[in-house]
């Protein structure tokens, strides 16, 4: 209990400094709202001149919403053990008596603040400026969709992170060659089905290209679901169980192996 | 109680993969090293960059794997018990950047404290208190990113301090930092240790003077070995026979380093100083006996006496006495 009670104080602090840091430095308002929001509006206008469906405009706007946690993830979680031994403060908190998850969904939920703002810009955008329909008594159970995909998502991320204890700038290769192709697998844009079903089912082992598939059948009522809802939540929590235990995994497997050959604390590597 | 430090043949090998037609290359950085600190002591490893400190103190927090031999921290096993020996420690690295720039002094101590399950009230108080008593209660509110390099120090002495772990590391905790503010560190490390003696502190450093000055015992670290390992005035007092001599020559003509060649001197130092024509020399001889010898050999290099004394043994005579050469010269060679 005591440890548990450790590890959530440490998550909170964590959490806390990026909260902090956003508010000290409010720049990235901008970056974060107004830049995403005009790739969002890009791709909508696409649609709309090719004449397309209008429910393809409401795909894209919540592609835009999920693609913040998406980024949230790799930047802001998986990568972030890069900066901070970068920063020189991987030391600390390798060496604190806390565990390494504690750490990584603190940096999560910090991020979460700037996340949250620029996927309610996009969603205020989608409804104000396109006027996307939202199927009203679907809202509930696409925001439990929701709630396991960020779990998976996250899960995975923490994985991710664990790459970057090991190989530091090489795993930021990694993660930089993973976001282009992850636009295309998860399906931000456009329906999961058109893939196909080899490809569809590949990428749903990516947690996004589930979960917002399955938020679109339910708080769209889209009729182009890749696989009924129930299936779609039952696999992504079994990707969320899946991936949390991975990450523990990887996370203590990666940390000894950077431990054995001495990579964890070496700088600019 | 169990010793608050002890290594047995601890090794720790770095390897460099072969790589276009370079063979493999293998490093020990530290090699069969054994030692054991107990509750109560401030233990200072001395040798120069290169010589295992680092690698022997992050082996110890847990942060690196040793290639072979133990490693026990409370008496507990830092590879098979790190979690429980992280509960124990905690360490501070001179000229360490950490921390993030746009939080104060005492929020982000109150981050780290976080980390070792401080309440929020529990952490404060510390903090304040600390702060207070090593004078920068005033720069509380002040940005990571506005700190001189002596302030920063501070901030990380107590980020070490306030856990209260029973074995704090330091890792060259004046690296960098001026006169009057190394000699507030080193008042910091005092008080800290006499707050509790059952507390341990592991402080490395390549400066001779201040590992005199603060440590109960030392031991001499050189190309990854403890060379001796002793109280400092135990040191000194084992090599009182040698003869130390400081002379100034004039007259030299560029010749200075060949002194360092000469056969029966041991040169601690050695400062030419071109503009004024003159060379300073500190050296050791086996006794006094040998110094005539000496002195016709600098004659013979040119040199004509301006000064002549003779001295008490240092711990920096010491250690160019067991290591064949200076921190300094140790440290050009490794580079």
């Amino acid at each position: 209990m005591s440890s548990l009670a450790n590890n959530l104080r440490a998550a909170r602090a964590r959490a806390w400094i990026r909260v902090v840091a956003a508010n000290r430095e409010l720049s990235w308002v901008f970056f974060e709202t107004f830049l995403p929001a005009m790739t969002t509006a890009g791709y909508v206008l696409v649609y709309r001149a090719l004449g397309a469906p209008p429910e393809f405009e409401s795909y894209v706007i919540l592609g835009g919403v999920m693609t913040a946690f998406w980024l949230n993830v790799l930047w802001g979680m998986a990568a972030q053990f890069f900066w901070e031994k970068d920063m020189g403060n991987l030391d600390i908190y390798m060496m604190a008596p806390i565990s390494r998850m504690s750490i990584l969904l603190g940096m999560a939920v910090g991020g979460m603040l700037g996340t949250a703002i620029r996927s309610v810009v996009i969603l205020v955008l989608g409804i104000v400026l396109f006027r996307v329909q939202f199927h009203l008594p679907g809202l509930a159970t696409a925001f439990g969709i929701f709630l396991l995909a960020m779990a998976a998502l996250y899960g995975l991320g923490m994985m991710l992170a664990s790459l970057f204890l090991l190989f530091g700038r090489g795993a930021q290769r990694w993660v930089e060659v993973a976001q282009e192709p992850v636009y295309l697998l998860s399906g931000f844009n456009f329906p999961l089905a058109s893939l196909g079903r080899t490809a569809a089912a590949l990428a749903s082992a990516f947690p996004l290209a589930l979960g917002i598939d399955a938020i679109r059948q339910t708080a769209l009522d889209s009729r182009t679901g890749f696989l009924p809802v129930p299936v779609e939540a039952a696999i992504l929590a079994g990707l969320a169980v899946a991936f949390f235990f991975l990450a523990r995994f990887m996370l203590r497997v990666m940390e000894n192996r950077a431990k054995r050959e001495g990579r964890l604390t070496l700088k600019w590597q | 109680m169990p010793p608050a430090i002890r290594t047995q043949g601890l090794t720790r090998l770095y390897r460099k993969a072969p790589r276009r037609g370079v063979p493999a290359q293998e490093f020990r950085a530290v090699d069969g090293v054994d030692l054991e600190i107990q509750p109560g002591e401030l233990f200072g490893l001395l040798g120069p960059n290169g010589a295992g400190k680092t690698t022997l103190i992050k082996i110890l927090c847990t942060l690196l794997f040793p290639t072979s031999g133990t490693a026990e921290v409370c008496g507990l096993d830092v590879v098979k018990d790190c979690e429980r020996v992280r509960e124990r420690i905690n360490m501070v690295s001179g000229g360490e950047p950490s921390g993030y720039g746009l939080l104060t002094i005492r929020e982000q101590l109150w981050v780290f404290s976080q980390l070792y399950g401080l309440s929020t009230a529990e952490a404060m108080s510390r903090i304040d208190r600390m702060l207070d008593q090593y004078g920068l209660a005033k720069d509380a509110g002040t940005k990571i990113n506005r700190l001189s390099t002596g302030m920063r120090q501070k901030m990380n002495l107590i980020r070490g301090f306030m856990t209260a772990p029973s074995v704090l590391f330091l890792d060259e905790p004046t690296l960098g930092l001026d006169a009057h503010i190394a000699r507030q560190t080193r008042d910091f490390i005092r008080a800290w240790m006499a707050e509790d003696r059952t507390r341990a502190l592991l402080l490395t450093t390549h400066y001779l003077a201040e590992a005199h000055e603060l440590c109960d015992r030392v031991a001499i670290i050189h190309q990854g070995r403890i060379r001796a390992c002793d109280t400092p005035e135990n040191l000194v007092a084992a090599h009182r026979g040698d003869a130390v001599f400081e002379i100034t020559l004039s007259g030299l003509d560029g010749q200075s380093e060949a002194l360092r060649r000469d056969p029966d001197m041991k040169v601690s130092r050695l400062d030419a100083d071109p503009a004024a024509g003159h060379t300073t020399v500190r050296f050791s001889l086996a006794d006094d006996a040998a110094l005539p010898g000496a002195l016709s050999r600098m004659a013979a290099l040119g040199g004509r006496i301006v000064n002549l004394s003779k001295h008490e043994v240092t711990l920096e005579d010491v250690f160019v006495k067991i290591a064949g050469q200076t921190i300094a010269d140790a440290e050009k060679s490794s580079e």
